[in-house]
């Protein structure tokens, strides 16, 4: 069974939160199809926050496909992540891992590469495009 | 509410019941040997002019020691218990819950305030009047012997029941008096909110009021009754002047007036004046003739005895007025506790 | 239905309004915070509406009722003053019998099941009881009547942080297996975000906001760019707070659409941020309020 926790200082919305675990464990093959979330209950007061907030975070990940709720049950996962596994992505890891040489040879520290990047991915969303040198 | 109300008053409710069936278990104890001593005393078969024998009565009870001390020990537990009522069972009832919050819990639950008050008022009211009435009848059983010989011819230290002192002892007076003292105590403590100062308030309003009542208000309930008689010599007990020899005042013994209060007695001149006149020769200091001579030519200026009192008979009366007034002030005062525990607390 | 019903309220005290003209819908089926400084008329509110306090002005109504009015109403809502009063020479079950006696709709098996899970001795005197203890006592002793709705005033102020996360564990099942709406108070916003889906922000004694939480985050953003004059933003923009350098303005903004002018960086505001926006907007204007001269002609 997945353990829930909170980042109250992350600045992402508690049921954002709840949703990216649910994905991240989907992912990382901890919750398998057939698992059983917790109840609302159980998180409500286990991570002593708001029920609609848990009753949300499901819903949501209800419509994305990948859970189901039975009544008088509980909540069950049903649906997978598309190439959720890590090992799918071999190439893209390597490609990252060049260019992350490439940042440093280039005399990049830590704070800037990562400045550089969430700049980048963050002007990708905006549709704007960037050369990365 | 019930449960609730026993609970809270558990410790002041038993201290009092304790102390009260202590004294009761002490009156049971020496009763009926009280009475045998009455039963072989000239007094219980006196049938007319029986003053000497009552006043013997009384002085053989008086030196064969726990009868005085039990007598006057009855009486003060009569005035304590209106005061330890209002103190400890009246004035904290809601002094204590403002004070320390608990109010807060108290009127949240699901009953409302007014019905919370009518429960304590009830039951906490009616049983310190039902412990007042117990040791009033216990006491009054006790004393009979004492009261009835009282009532003919005083002395040895036992007063008739009509006097201010032992009025407040017996009969239905003490259960007004624990009404309306506890009734005081919660309006009281309902005002003040604290506790400590809601006592001693309760105390000084409690004292005046029971030491007031006898001296100011009970002599006027009922119009009361003057009679006047003749000075004789036998009653003359002295007499005394100011320093340069004028304002002659006579001292009388009280006439025979058996049970009755007396609220004043005051020698006078036949036409009710004050003023004695001269002081006879025969009483000057430098006469030097005796008291007998100086009583007999102040009883030859035909002088009276002026008496305002009370007669026994009216003894019942007095004691269901005093006991309705102390009752209605205290329902009086319960109206305005709960007139006041509407008006939302701050 | 409406959990509270506030047109106009106001209460005073000598001189002084500890809580003026305030308006407030609160719907039932959420946790609400009211959150706002020390002084702010938190507790004269939640106190107006147990009916332990009796309106100045205006008029209150809780689950469509008059506070405290009858048995009925007092039965619909569970309150846990501040400092959760309890009686110190009760023992924790003499408070558990207590609140038997006092209200038809006790749930003993939960009360008992309760006490039990918490670890609290029944044979111990209420006064002995550590501060969270007391206010866990409090809490069973609102919740086992079974109302409609608790009303919590500053139950974690004083604390520690265990006994805090504690509190709200339990305060959190209480609201999924009884479905009990809550208003809770505190002028910390950190105790309320986690466990409040609704919130009131009170600061010199009003009503500054009130809304949903969603909707309040969505509304409301950081908007950082170029000194602006405010007399320049668009309508249907209101300016909550501003902070000038000469070259950059800050403002935390109100606003119903898109904020479309590029010149702006956009940012999401955290609850904390918001409430002291409001609060920090209140005290200004209070600061500023300045009495008026009245000219006789």
């Amino acid at each position: 069974m997945i353990d829930f926790h909170l980042d109250a200082r992350s600045g992402v919305a508690p049921y954002l939160q709840l949703i990216h675990q649910v994905r991240h464990a989907l992912r990382l093959d901890v919750l398998r199809e057939g698992d059983r979330l917790p109840t609302v209950k159980e998180v409500a007061s286990g991570l002593a926050i708001n029920p609609n907030t848990v009753l949300k975070a499901y819903r949501e990940l209800e419509y994305q496909g990948l859970v189901s709720a039975r009544p008088g049950v509980g909540t069950f996962v049903t649906g997978t992540l598309s190439g959720a596994s890590l090992a799918t992505h071999a190439p893209l890891r390597r490609d990252l891992g060049r260019w992350l040489d490439k940042a440093r040879k280039a005399g990049l520290d830590d704070e800037s590469i990562e400045a550089l990047f969430l700049a980048t991915f963050r002007g990708a969303g905006r549709g704007e495009e960037e050369d990365i040198a | 509410m019930m449960w609730l109300t026993w609970r809270q008053a558990r410790i002041q409710t038993l201290v009092t019941a304790g102390l009260v069936a202590a004294f009761a278990i002490l009156l049971l104890a020496t009763g009926p040997h009280l009475v045998t001593l009455y039963r072989d005393s000239s007094f219980a078969t006196c049938h007319r002019g029986c003053d000497q024998d009552a006043s013997n009565f009384l002085n053989q009870l008086a030196s064969s020691s726990p009868y005085h001390l039990i007598y006057l020990l009855g009486a003060l537990l009569l005035v304590l218990l209106p005061v330890v009522i209002g103190l400890f069972w009246g004035a904290p009832l809601i002094a204590r819950e403002v004070e320390s919050g608990s109010y807060r819990l108290a009127w949240n639950q699901t009953v409302t305030r007014e019905r919370w008050l009518t429960v304590k008022l009830g039951v906490l009211g009616l049983t310190s009047m039902a412990l007042a009435g117990l040791l009033s009848l216990a006491l009054g059983w006790w004393a009979s012997p004492i009261d009835h010989a009282a009532a003919v011819g005083g002395s040895g230290g036992f007063q008739e029941r009509f006097f201010p002192t032992i009025f407040g002892a017996r009969g239905v007076v003490p259960i007004g008096y624990a009404a309306f003292a506890f009734a005081l105590g919660v309006l009281i403590g309902l005002l003040i909110k604290r506790t400590i100062p809601a006592m001693a308030v309760t105390l000084a309003v409690t004292a005046v009021v029971l030491i007031a009542m006898p001296l100011a208000i009970r002599p006027h309930l009922i119009s009361p009754v003057r009679t006047s008689v003749p000075l004789t010599t036998a009653d003359i007990q002295g007499l005394t002047t100011s320093a340069n020899g004028t304002d002659l005042q006579v001292l009388a013994g009280t006439p025979a007036l058996p049970g009755s209060w007396v609220l004043s007695n005051q020698v006078t001149t036949t036409s009710g004046s004050t003023n004695l006149g001269a002081v006879p020769a025969a009483c000057q200091p430098s006469t030097n003739a005796g008291p007998k001579a100086c009583f007999s030519a102040l009883a030859a200026k035909h002088l009276k005895q002026s008496v305002t009192y009370q007669p026994a008979s009216r003894y019942w009366s007095f004691q269901w007025l005093e006991f309705g007034i102390f009752l209605t002030v205290a329902i009086l005062l319960a109206w305005g506790c709960f007139w006041s525990i509407r008006r939302r607390l701050s | 239905m409406t959990a509270l019903d506030a047109r106009g309220l106001g209460k005073q005290y000598g001189r002084r309004w500890a809580l003026t003209d305030c308006t407030l819908k609160i719907p039932e089926g959420h946790v609400v915070g009211l959150v706002g400084p020390n002084g702010a008329g938190k507790s004269t509110l939640l106190n107006l509406a147990v009916g332990l306090l009796a309106p100045t002005t205006g008029t209150i109504e809780v689950l469509g009722g008059i506070p405290a009015d009858g048995p009925e109403q007092l039965a619909k809502v569970g309150f846990v003053a501040q400092d959760a009063p309890v009686y110190p020479s009760l023992s924790v079950a003499d408070h558990l019998r207590f609140g038997a006696h006092l209200n038809p709709g006790w749930d003993a098996g939960y009360a008992e099941r309760r006490v039990d899970r918490l670890g609290l001795d029944p044979a111990q005197k209420a006064g002995k009881l550590s501060g969270g203890q007391r206010a866990q006592l409090a809490l069973t002793l609102a919740v086992a009547k079974r109302p409609r709705l608790l009303i919590l005033d500053e139950p974690v102020a004083s604390l520690d942080p265990l006994a805090r996360r504690e509190f709200l564990q339990d305060l959190m099942e209480a609201v999924t297996e009884h479905e009990v709406s809550v208003v809770l108070s505190s002028h910390l916003v950190s105790d309320l975000e986690r466990v409040c889906d609704h919130l009131v922000v009170l600061a010199a004694s009003r009503v500054q906001i009130a809304g949903d939480v969603d909707a309040l985050l969505a509304s409301h953003h950081r908007l950082i760019g170029p000194r602006r004059d405010l007399a320049q933003m668009p309508a249907g923009q209101d300016v909550i707070e501003a902070h000038h350098t000469d070259r950059q303005s800050t403002l935390i903004v109100r606003t119903t659409g898109p904020v479309l002018d590029p010149v702006w960086m956009v940012e999401q505001l955290s609850l904390e941020d918001l409430v002291l926006a409001y609060m920090g907007r209140a005290s200004e204007s209070a600061r500023s309020r300045r009495p008026v001269l009245e000219v006789q002609s």
